[in-house]
Protein backbone atom coordinates (compact mmCIF):
# COMPACT_ATOMS: atom_id res chain seq x y z
CA UNK A 1 0.00 0.00 0.00
CA UNK A 2 1.35 3.03 -1.06
CA UNK A 3 2.12 5.48 1.96
CA UNK A 4 -0.49 8.83 0.98
CA UNK A 5 0.36 9.95 4.73
CA UNK A 6 -1.87 12.68 6.11
CA UNK A 7 -2.08 14.06 9.70
CA UNK A 8 -4.94 12.26 10.40
CA UNK A 9 -5.54 13.56 13.75
CA UNK A 10 -6.77 16.84 11.79
CA UNK A 11 -9.97 16.58 11.00
CA UNK A 12 -10.21 17.93 7.00
CA UNK A 13 -12.58 20.87 8.80
CA UNK A 14 -9.06 21.94 10.50
CA UNK A 15 -7.37 21.30 7.36
CA UNK A 16 -9.33 23.92 5.44
CA UNK A 17 -9.32 26.61 8.35
CA UNK A 18 -5.50 26.07 8.06
CA UNK A 19 -5.33 27.46 4.60
CA UNK A 20 -8.09 29.73 5.57
CA UNK A 21 -5.03 30.84 8.27
CA UNK A 22 -2.95 31.39 5.70
CA UNK A 23 -4.19 34.56 4.54
CA UNK A 24 -4.08 35.78 8.34
CA UNK A 25 -0.47 35.24 8.79
CA UNK A 26 1.83 38.58 8.45
CA UNK A 27 2.27 39.59 4.50
CA UNK A 28 5.46 38.67 3.26
CA UNK A 29 5.15 40.73 0.36
CA UNK A 30 2.66 44.12 -0.59
CA UNK A 31 2.16 45.26 -3.66
CA UNK A 32 0.24 48.50 -4.82
CA UNK A 33 -0.63 49.64 -8.03
CA UNK A 34 2.18 47.77 -9.91
CA UNK A 35 1.91 48.45 -13.67
CA UNK A 36 4.54 46.91 -16.15
CA UNK A 37 5.16 48.42 -19.58
CA UNK A 38 7.30 46.78 -22.43
CA UNK A 39 7.48 50.01 -24.39
CA UNK A 40 4.50 51.18 -25.45
CA UNK A 41 2.76 48.16 -24.75
CA UNK A 42 1.42 48.16 -20.95
CA UNK A 43 1.06 44.35 -19.87
CA UNK A 44 0.33 45.03 -16.02
CA UNK A 45 -2.76 47.14 -14.55
CA UNK A 46 -2.76 48.36 -11.29
CA UNK A 47 -1.86 45.10 -9.25
CA UNK A 48 -2.82 45.33 -5.24
CA UNK A 49 -1.48 41.51 -3.95
CA UNK A 50 -0.64 40.58 -0.51
CA UNK A 51 1.48 37.70 -0.56
CA UNK A 52 1.54 35.99 3.43
CA UNK A 53 4.24 34.98 4.98
CA UNK A 54 4.93 30.44 5.28
CA UNK A 55 2.47 29.90 2.62
CA UNK A 56 2.23 29.36 -1.07
CA UNK A 57 0.98 31.78 -3.23
CA UNK A 58 -0.40 30.38 -6.57
CA UNK A 59 -0.70 32.66 -9.77
CA UNK A 60 -3.02 31.56 -12.32
CA UNK A 61 -4.38 32.53 -15.63
CA UNK A 62 -3.88 31.93 -19.22
CA UNK A 63 -0.83 32.82 -21.13
CA UNK A 64 0.02 36.70 -21.67
CA UNK A 65 -2.27 37.42 -19.04
CA UNK A 66 0.85 38.85 -16.68
CA UNK A 67 1.57 36.24 -14.13
CA UNK A 68 5.02 35.63 -14.83
CA UNK A 69 5.35 39.44 -15.48
CA UNK A 70 4.37 40.00 -12.38
CA UNK A 71 6.58 37.21 -10.52
CA UNK A 72 9.48 38.57 -12.18
CA UNK A 73 8.40 41.68 -10.70
CA UNK A 74 9.27 40.55 -7.18
CA UNK A 75 13.13 40.29 -7.71
CA UNK A 76 13.56 42.79 -9.91
CA UNK A 77 14.08 40.24 -12.74
CA UNK A 78 12.45 42.97 -15.51
CA UNK A 79 14.98 45.06 -14.24
CA UNK A 80 17.42 43.30 -17.12
CA UNK A 81 15.13 43.60 -19.86
CA UNK A 82 15.84 46.41 -21.77
CA UNK A 83 12.51 48.94 -22.35
CA UNK A 84 10.48 47.41 -18.86
CA UNK A 85 9.00 49.57 -16.72
CA UNK A 86 7.71 48.70 -13.72
CA UNK A 87 5.65 50.97 -11.56
CA UNK A 88 3.65 51.34 -8.11
CA UNK A 89 5.10 49.75 -5.18
CA UNK A 90 6.64 46.79 -4.08
CA UNK A 91 7.46 45.71 -0.06
CA UNK A 92 9.53 42.38 0.78
CA UNK A 93 9.01 42.94 4.56
CA UNK A 94 7.61 46.15 4.59
CA UNK A 95 10.54 47.30 2.32
CA UNK A 96 10.38 49.15 -0.86
CA UNK A 97 12.22 46.98 -3.40
CA UNK A 98 12.76 49.63 -5.47
CA UNK A 99 14.57 52.12 -3.22
CA UNK A 100 17.71 53.46 -5.00
CA UNK A 101 20.18 51.99 -1.51
CA UNK A 102 18.47 48.74 -1.73
CA UNK A 103 21.09 46.32 -3.39
CA UNK A 104 19.28 44.05 -5.90
CA UNK A 105 22.39 41.39 -5.46
CA UNK A 106 21.39 41.44 -1.72
CA UNK A 107 17.08 41.37 -3.02
CA UNK A 108 18.06 38.31 -5.21
CA UNK A 109 19.98 36.84 -2.44
CA UNK A 110 16.62 36.91 -0.28
CA UNK A 111 14.01 36.10 -3.01
CA UNK A 112 15.09 32.50 -4.68
CA UNK A 113 14.20 31.55 -8.02
CA UNK A 114 13.19 28.34 -9.55
CA UNK A 115 12.30 27.74 -14.06
CA UNK A 116 10.50 25.96 -15.73
CA UNK A 117 12.94 24.06 -17.55
CA UNK A 118 15.61 22.91 -14.91
CA UNK A 119 18.53 24.78 -15.68
CA UNK A 120 21.39 23.64 -13.63
CA UNK A 121 25.25 24.92 -13.86
CA UNK A 122 27.22 22.47 -15.83
CA UNK A 123 28.86 21.16 -12.64
CA UNK A 124 29.25 19.07 -10.04
CA UNK A 125 25.92 18.76 -8.06
CA UNK A 126 28.01 19.54 -4.84
CA UNK A 127 28.96 22.97 -7.03
CA UNK A 128 25.78 23.99 -8.10
CA UNK A 129 24.05 24.58 -4.38
CA UNK A 130 27.97 25.45 -3.37
CA UNK A 131 28.41 28.63 -5.74
CA UNK A 132 25.39 31.11 -3.90
CA UNK A 133 26.70 30.55 -0.52
CA UNK A 134 30.05 30.80 -1.88
CA UNK A 135 29.46 34.54 -3.66
CA UNK A 136 26.92 35.91 -1.24
CA UNK A 137 29.51 34.67 1.49
CA UNK A 138 27.27 32.74 3.63
CA UNK A 139 30.33 29.86 4.37
CA UNK A 140 33.30 30.82 6.38
CA UNK A 141 34.92 27.35 6.00
CA UNK A 142 34.80 24.34 3.61
CA UNK A 143 33.03 22.31 6.36
CA UNK A 144 30.35 25.05 7.07
CA UNK A 145 29.77 25.24 2.83
CA UNK A 146 29.71 21.54 3.37
CA UNK A 147 26.99 21.38 5.63
CA UNK A 148 25.18 24.24 3.80
CA UNK A 149 24.98 21.97 0.36
CA UNK A 150 23.89 18.41 2.53
CA UNK A 151 21.45 20.15 4.25
CA UNK A 152 19.80 21.77 1.01
CA UNK A 153 19.90 18.23 -1.18
CA UNK A 154 18.38 17.04 2.33
CA UNK A 155 15.41 19.94 2.17
CA UNK A 156 14.94 19.24 -1.00
CA UNK A 157 14.52 15.60 -0.64
CA UNK A 158 17.33 15.19 -2.84
CA UNK A 159 20.05 13.97 -0.53
CA UNK A 160 19.17 10.30 -0.74
CA UNK A 161 19.13 9.95 -4.12
CA UNK A 162 22.58 11.54 -4.53
CA UNK A 163 24.58 10.99 -1.70
CA UNK A 164 27.08 8.89 -3.55
CA UNK A 165 27.32 11.02 -6.40
CA UNK A 166 27.56 14.68 -5.09
CA UNK A 167 30.56 15.34 -7.19
CA UNK A 168 29.14 14.03 -10.48
CA UNK A 169 27.84 16.68 -13.01
CA UNK A 170 24.21 18.46 -11.80
CA UNK A 171 23.22 17.74 -15.65
CA UNK A 172 23.43 13.84 -15.37
CA UNK A 173 20.32 14.06 -13.29
CA UNK A 174 17.20 13.02 -14.08
CA UNK A 175 15.15 15.95 -15.05
CA UNK A 176 12.83 16.01 -11.93
CA UNK A 177 16.44 15.71 -9.95
CA UNK A 178 17.62 18.52 -11.67
CA UNK A 179 14.33 20.67 -10.64
CA UNK A 180 14.96 19.59 -7.16
CA UNK A 181 18.58 20.08 -7.35
CA UNK A 182 17.89 23.88 -8.51
CA UNK A 183 14.96 24.09 -5.81
CA UNK A 184 18.27 22.63 -3.39
CA UNK A 185 20.56 25.11 -5.23
CA UNK A 186 17.54 28.75 -4.30
CA UNK A 187 16.85 27.09 -0.63
CA UNK A 188 21.11 27.09 0.12
CA UNK A 189 21.32 30.85 0.02
CA UNK A 190 18.65 30.77 2.88
CA UNK A 191 16.14 33.16 0.83
CA UNK A 192 12.80 34.07 2.39
CA UNK A 193 10.78 34.33 -0.30
CA UNK A 194 10.76 31.29 -3.22
CA UNK A 195 9.28 32.53 -6.76
CA UNK A 196 8.41 29.02 -8.99
CA UNK A 197 7.21 29.94 -12.43
CA UNK A 198 5.86 26.46 -13.60
CA UNK A 199 8.15 24.39 -11.95
CA UNK A 200 6.85 21.08 -12.81
CA UNK A 201 5.50 21.58 -16.43
CA UNK A 202 8.65 19.73 -17.50
CA UNK A 203 8.35 16.65 -15.83
CA UNK A 204 6.37 13.53 -15.44
CA UNK A 205 3.61 13.15 -12.63
CA UNK A 206 5.92 11.49 -10.61
CA UNK A 207 9.04 13.96 -10.84
CA UNK A 208 5.64 16.67 -10.24
CA UNK A 209 4.56 14.92 -7.20
CA UNK A 210 7.76 15.19 -5.34
CA UNK A 211 8.13 18.66 -5.99
CA UNK A 212 4.86 19.38 -5.17
CA UNK A 213 5.74 17.04 -1.27
CA UNK A 214 9.03 19.85 -1.46
CA UNK A 215 6.95 22.92 -1.85
CA UNK A 216 4.25 21.39 0.94
CA UNK A 217 7.63 20.89 3.46
CA UNK A 218 8.88 24.24 2.17
CA UNK A 219 5.95 26.27 3.00
CA UNK A 220 6.56 25.92 6.81
CA UNK A 221 9.72 28.18 6.60
CA UNK A 222 9.04 29.77 3.13
CA UNK A 223 6.88 32.39 1.76
CA UNK A 224 6.46 30.61 -1.49
CA UNK A 225 4.92 31.94 -5.00
CA UNK A 226 3.90 29.77 -7.66
CA UNK A 227 3.54 30.15 -11.43
CA UNK A 228 1.28 27.05 -12.84
CA UNK A 229 -0.59 26.40 -15.76
CA UNK A 230 -2.30 23.34 -14.52
CA UNK A 231 -5.38 24.17 -12.29
CA UNK A 232 -5.29 21.02 -10.03
CA UNK A 233 -1.76 21.76 -9.22
CA UNK A 234 -2.37 25.03 -7.78
CA UNK A 235 -5.65 23.83 -6.29
CA UNK A 236 -3.31 20.82 -4.84
CA UNK A 237 -0.12 22.91 -3.38
CA UNK A 238 -1.76 26.65 -2.40
CA UNK A 239 -3.33 28.42 0.11
CA UNK A 240 -4.42 31.40 -1.77
CA UNK A 241 -4.65 32.08 -5.37
CA UNK A 242 -4.69 34.55 -7.83
CA UNK A 243 -6.32 34.96 -11.15
CA UNK A 244 -4.64 36.88 -13.81
CA UNK A 245 -6.64 37.92 -16.89
CA UNK A 246 -5.03 40.49 -20.14
CA UNK A 247 -3.19 42.33 -17.23
CA UNK A 248 -5.15 42.64 -14.60
CA UNK A 249 -5.38 40.88 -11.18
CA UNK A 250 -8.92 39.39 -11.41
CA UNK A 251 -10.16 37.60 -8.12
CA UNK A 252 -7.83 36.56 -5.44
CA UNK A 253 -8.75 34.37 -2.30
CA UNK A 254 -8.23 31.36 -0.41
CA UNK A 255 -7.55 28.57 -3.00
CA UNK A 256 -10.81 26.62 -1.98
CA UNK A 257 -12.95 29.45 -2.28
CA UNK A 258 -11.55 30.05 -5.35
CA UNK A 259 -12.23 26.72 -6.66
CA UNK A 260 -15.18 25.88 -5.50
CA UNK A 261 -17.51 29.21 -5.56
CA UNK A 262 -15.10 31.77 -7.63
CA UNK A 263 -16.72 35.04 -7.50
CA UNK A 264 -15.52 36.69 -10.85
CA UNK A 265 -16.98 35.06 -14.11
CA UNK A 266 -13.80 35.83 -15.89
CA UNK A 267 -12.49 33.51 -13.47
CA UNK A 268 -15.07 31.12 -13.29
CA UNK A 269 -14.86 30.22 -17.10
CA UNK A 270 -11.08 29.80 -16.88
CA UNK A 271 -11.26 27.79 -14.03
CA UNK A 272 -13.59 25.64 -15.94
CA UNK A 273 -12.23 25.79 -19.68
CA UNK A 274 -14.95 28.07 -21.33
CA UNK A 275 -12.19 30.28 -22.94
CA UNK A 276 -13.87 32.05 -25.36
CA UNK B 1 -23.38 31.50 -19.79
CA UNK B 2 -20.35 30.57 -21.99
CA UNK B 3 -20.04 27.03 -23.25
CA UNK B 4 -16.83 24.95 -22.39
CA UNK B 5 -14.07 24.67 -25.25
CA UNK B 6 -14.60 20.94 -25.12
CA UNK B 7 -17.86 20.22 -26.28
CA UNK B 8 -18.04 16.43 -24.43
CA UNK B 9 -17.49 17.96 -21.48
CA UNK B 10 -20.95 20.24 -21.92
CA UNK B 11 -23.01 16.99 -23.83
CA UNK B 12 -21.84 15.05 -20.09
CA UNK B 13 -23.45 17.69 -18.58
CA UNK B 14 -26.65 18.34 -19.98
CA UNK B 15 -26.74 14.22 -20.04
CA UNK B 16 -26.66 14.54 -16.30
CA UNK B 17 -29.39 17.21 -15.86
CA UNK B 18 -31.59 14.85 -18.37
CA UNK B 19 -31.06 11.82 -15.82
CA UNK B 20 -32.09 13.99 -13.11
CA UNK B 21 -35.28 15.22 -14.89
CA UNK B 22 -35.65 11.75 -15.94
CA UNK B 23 -35.45 9.84 -11.91
CA UNK B 24 -37.39 12.85 -11.06
CA UNK B 25 -40.25 12.57 -13.26
CA UNK B 26 -40.58 8.76 -12.25
CA UNK B 27 -40.76 9.46 -8.56
CA UNK B 28 -43.66 11.85 -8.98
CA UNK B 29 -45.01 8.86 -10.96
CA UNK B 30 -44.46 6.19 -8.40
CA UNK B 31 -45.78 8.69 -5.46
CA UNK B 32 -48.77 9.85 -7.16
CA UNK B 33 -49.52 6.32 -8.15
CA UNK B 34 -48.85 4.98 -5.00
CA UNK B 35 -51.46 7.02 -3.35
CA UNK B 36 -53.90 5.95 -5.91
CA UNK B 37 -53.24 2.34 -5.23
CA UNK B 38 -54.10 3.05 -1.85
CA UNK B 39 -57.09 4.50 -2.27
CA UNK B 40 -58.33 2.44 -5.05
CA UNK B 41 -56.96 -0.13 -3.27
CA UNK B 42 -56.01 -1.59 -6.35
CA UNK B 43 -53.78 -4.35 -5.99
CA UNK B 44 -52.65 -4.55 -9.70
CA UNK B 45 -51.84 -1.01 -9.27
CA UNK B 46 -49.66 -1.25 -6.10
CA UNK B 47 -47.64 -4.02 -7.67
CA UNK B 48 -46.81 -2.28 -10.55
CA UNK B 49 -45.40 1.04 -8.56
CA UNK B 50 -43.35 -1.79 -6.76
CA UNK B 51 -41.96 -3.28 -10.17
CA UNK B 52 -41.24 0.59 -11.55
CA UNK B 53 -38.95 1.16 -8.86
CA UNK B 54 -36.26 -0.71 -10.79
CA UNK B 55 -36.49 1.64 -13.36
CA UNK B 56 -35.40 4.81 -10.35
CA UNK B 57 -32.42 2.54 -8.62
CA UNK B 58 -30.99 1.48 -12.41
CA UNK B 59 -30.99 5.40 -12.95
CA UNK B 60 -29.22 6.46 -10.21
CA UNK B 61 -26.67 3.58 -10.47
CA UNK B 62 -26.10 5.40 -13.89
CA UNK B 63 -25.30 8.12 -13.07
CA UNK B 64 -23.37 7.52 -10.28
CA UNK B 65 -20.83 5.99 -12.86
CA UNK B 66 -21.01 8.95 -14.66
CA UNK B 67 -20.37 11.12 -12.05
CA UNK B 68 -17.10 9.40 -10.81
CA UNK B 69 -16.09 9.16 -14.57
CA UNK B 70 -16.38 12.55 -14.98
CA UNK B 71 -14.61 13.21 -11.59
CA UNK B 72 -11.83 10.86 -12.42
CA UNK B 73 -11.80 12.69 -15.93
CA UNK B 74 -12.56 16.36 -15.89
CA UNK B 75 -11.06 17.18 -12.76
CA UNK B 76 -14.61 19.43 -12.38
CA UNK B 77 -13.96 23.22 -10.70
CA UNK B 78 -15.89 25.98 -9.67
CA UNK B 79 -19.69 25.76 -11.16
CA UNK B 80 -18.93 22.49 -12.90
CA UNK B 81 -17.81 20.68 -9.67
CA UNK B 82 -20.78 21.72 -7.59
CA UNK B 83 -23.07 20.70 -10.56
CA UNK B 84 -21.46 17.47 -10.94
CA UNK B 85 -21.24 17.06 -6.77
CA UNK B 86 -25.30 18.12 -6.99
CA UNK B 87 -26.58 15.59 -9.32
CA UNK B 88 -24.43 13.22 -7.22
CA UNK B 89 -26.54 13.66 -4.19
CA UNK B 90 -29.70 14.87 -5.59
CA UNK B 91 -30.01 10.99 -7.42
CA UNK B 92 -29.61 9.59 -3.97
CA UNK B 93 -32.58 11.55 -2.77
CA UNK B 94 -34.69 11.04 -5.71
CA UNK B 95 -33.98 7.18 -5.36
CA UNK B 96 -35.06 7.75 -1.46
CA UNK B 97 -37.60 9.22 -2.75
CA UNK B 98 -38.77 5.94 -4.92
CA UNK B 99 -38.15 3.74 -2.25
CA UNK B 100 -40.51 5.39 0.30
CA UNK B 101 -43.28 5.75 -2.49
CA UNK B 102 -42.69 1.70 -3.07
CA UNK B 103 -43.24 1.14 0.49
CA UNK B 104 -46.53 3.24 0.21
CA UNK B 105 -47.42 1.07 -2.59
CA UNK B 106 -46.80 -2.37 0.13
CA UNK B 107 -48.55 -1.12 2.67
CA UNK B 108 -51.59 -0.55 0.21
CA UNK B 109 -51.45 -4.15 -0.73
CA UNK B 110 -51.69 -5.24 3.22
CA UNK B 111 -54.76 -2.74 3.56
CA UNK B 112 -56.55 -3.68 0.35
CA UNK B 113 -58.87 -5.48 2.23
CA UNK B 114 -60.17 -2.78 5.35
CA UNK B 115 -62.42 -0.43 5.88
CA UNK B 116 -60.22 2.77 4.63
CA UNK B 117 -61.65 5.94 7.42
CA UNK B 118 -62.62 8.95 4.87
CA UNK B 119 -61.00 11.47 7.32
CA UNK B 120 -57.76 10.05 7.28
CA UNK B 121 -57.58 9.03 4.01
CA UNK B 122 -58.35 12.63 3.19
CA UNK B 123 -55.41 13.57 5.40
CA UNK B 124 -52.99 11.33 3.48
CA UNK B 125 -54.40 12.68 -0.01
CA UNK B 126 -52.67 16.28 0.82
CA UNK B 127 -50.13 15.33 2.04
CA UNK B 128 -49.13 13.74 -1.08
CA UNK B 129 -50.71 16.52 -3.32
CA UNK B 130 -48.52 19.00 -1.47
CA UNK B 131 -45.08 16.65 -1.55
CA UNK B 132 -45.74 15.92 -5.05
CA UNK B 133 -46.12 19.81 -5.49
CA UNK B 134 -42.69 20.35 -3.50
CA UNK B 135 -40.96 17.88 -5.59
CA UNK B 136 -42.16 20.06 -8.71
CA UNK B 137 -41.26 22.48 -7.45
CA UNK B 138 -37.84 21.47 -6.21
CA UNK B 139 -37.24 19.46 -9.93
CA UNK B 140 -37.58 23.23 -11.68
CA UNK B 141 -35.61 25.19 -9.51
CA UNK B 142 -32.80 22.42 -10.12
CA UNK B 143 -33.51 22.59 -13.96
CA UNK B 144 -33.66 26.42 -14.25
CA UNK B 145 -31.39 26.93 -11.30
CA UNK B 146 -33.31 29.14 -9.22
CA UNK B 147 -32.55 29.43 -5.65
CA UNK B 148 -34.93 31.52 -4.85
CA UNK B 149 -37.63 28.87 -5.91
CA UNK B 150 -35.25 26.43 -3.70
CA UNK B 151 -35.26 28.40 -0.74
CA UNK B 152 -39.62 28.35 -1.25
CA UNK B 153 -39.26 24.70 -1.36
CA UNK B 154 -37.21 24.24 1.68
CA UNK B 155 -39.38 26.59 3.49
CA UNK B 156 -42.71 25.48 3.02
CA UNK B 157 -41.88 21.75 3.85
CA UNK B 158 -42.77 23.17 7.09
CA UNK B 159 -46.81 22.29 6.18
CA UNK B 160 -45.97 18.60 5.63
CA UNK B 161 -45.10 18.24 9.08
CA UNK B 162 -47.71 20.26 10.16
CA UNK B 163 -50.25 17.81 8.58
CA UNK B 164 -48.34 15.01 9.79
CA UNK B 165 -48.84 15.75 13.19
CA UNK B 166 -52.00 16.70 12.79
CA UNK B 167 -52.31 12.92 11.71
CA UNK B 168 -50.48 11.41 13.78
CA UNK B 169 -53.10 12.41 16.54
CA UNK B 170 -55.60 11.69 14.62
CA UNK B 171 -53.96 8.10 13.88
CA UNK B 172 -53.26 7.08 17.85
CA UNK B 173 -57.23 8.91 18.69
CA UNK B 174 -58.17 6.27 16.45
CA UNK B 175 -56.35 3.54 17.47
CA UNK B 176 -57.35 4.13 20.86
CA UNK B 177 -60.75 4.60 20.03
CA UNK B 178 -61.01 0.54 19.11
CA UNK B 179 -57.83 -1.84 19.29
CA UNK B 180 -58.81 -3.42 16.25
CA UNK B 181 -57.93 -0.16 14.15
CA UNK B 182 -54.24 -0.66 15.33
CA UNK B 183 -53.28 -3.00 12.32
CA UNK B 184 -54.91 -0.59 9.55
CA UNK B 185 -53.98 2.81 11.33
CA UNK B 186 -49.88 2.03 11.72
CA UNK B 187 -49.72 0.85 8.23
CA UNK B 188 -51.51 4.44 7.15
CA UNK B 189 -49.24 5.47 9.96
CA UNK B 190 -46.44 4.53 8.66
CA UNK B 191 -47.57 5.62 5.23
CA UNK B 192 -47.74 9.01 6.57
CA UNK B 193 -44.36 9.07 8.08
CA UNK B 194 -43.37 8.17 4.10
CA UNK B 195 -44.97 10.92 2.34
CA UNK B 196 -42.74 13.41 5.56
CA UNK B 197 -40.02 11.61 4.58
CA UNK B 198 -40.36 12.07 1.24
CA UNK B 199 -40.81 15.85 2.11
CA UNK B 200 -37.50 15.32 4.09
CA UNK B 201 -35.49 14.57 0.81
CA UNK B 202 -37.19 16.92 -1.28
CA UNK B 203 -35.61 19.44 1.09
CA UNK B 204 -32.45 18.18 0.98
CA UNK B 205 -32.90 19.16 -2.94
CA UNK B 206 -33.74 22.59 -2.34
CA UNK B 207 -30.56 22.90 -0.15
CA UNK B 208 -28.47 20.68 -2.84
CA UNK B 209 -29.83 23.28 -5.54
CA UNK B 210 -29.34 26.28 -3.20
CA UNK B 211 -25.79 25.30 -3.04
CA UNK B 212 -25.28 24.34 -6.36
CA UNK B 213 -26.68 27.85 -7.93
CA UNK B 214 -25.25 30.25 -5.22
CA UNK B 215 -22.54 27.88 -3.95
CA UNK B 216 -23.25 29.06 -0.43
CA UNK B 217 -24.93 26.87 2.02
CA UNK B 218 -28.44 27.76 2.83
CA UNK B 219 -27.76 29.56 6.14
CA UNK B 220 -30.21 29.20 8.52
CA UNK B 221 -31.47 26.23 10.50
CA UNK B 222 -34.06 24.39 8.31
CA UNK B 223 -37.83 24.69 10.66
CA UNK B 224 -38.39 21.05 12.35
CA UNK B 225 -41.84 20.82 12.93
CA UNK B 226 -42.14 17.54 13.71
CA UNK B 227 -42.85 17.36 16.66
CA UNK B 228 -43.96 13.12 17.23
CA UNK B 229 -41.59 11.86 18.46
CA UNK B 230 -41.86 13.94 21.50
CA UNK B 231 -45.56 13.45 21.57
CA UNK B 232 -47.58 10.87 23.42
CA UNK B 233 -51.13 10.94 23.86
CA UNK B 234 -52.26 9.17 27.06
CA UNK B 235 -55.39 6.70 27.60
CA UNK B 236 -56.43 7.61 30.82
Amino acid sequence: MNDHSRPFELSFGQLESAASDAGMNNNKVTSRKVSVFYGQKQALFDVDLDIPDRAVMALIGPSGCGKSTFLRCLNRMNDTIPECRVTGEIKVDGKDIHDPDLDVVELRGRVGMVFQKPNPFPKSIFENIAYGPRIHGLARTKSDLEEIVISSLEKAGLLSEVKDRIHEPGTALSGGQQQRLCIARAIAVNPELILMDEPCSALDPIATAKVEELIDELKENFCIVIVTHSMQQAARVSQRTAFFHLGVLVEEGVTVEMFTNPKDKRTQDYITGRFG
Amino acid sequence: MKEHTVKSYEEELALLDKKIAQMGGLAEQSLGRSLEALERRDPKLAEDVVQSDHAIDDLERELEEQVISMVARRQPMADDLRHIIGALRITTDLERIGDLAKNIAKRSLAIADEVHPKPLMTGIRHMVELALHQLKEVLDAYGERDAEKALSVWRNDAQIDAMYNSLFRELLTYMMEDPRNIGLSTHLLFGAKNIERVGDHTTNIAETVHYLVRGVNIADDRPKDDQTSSTLISGT
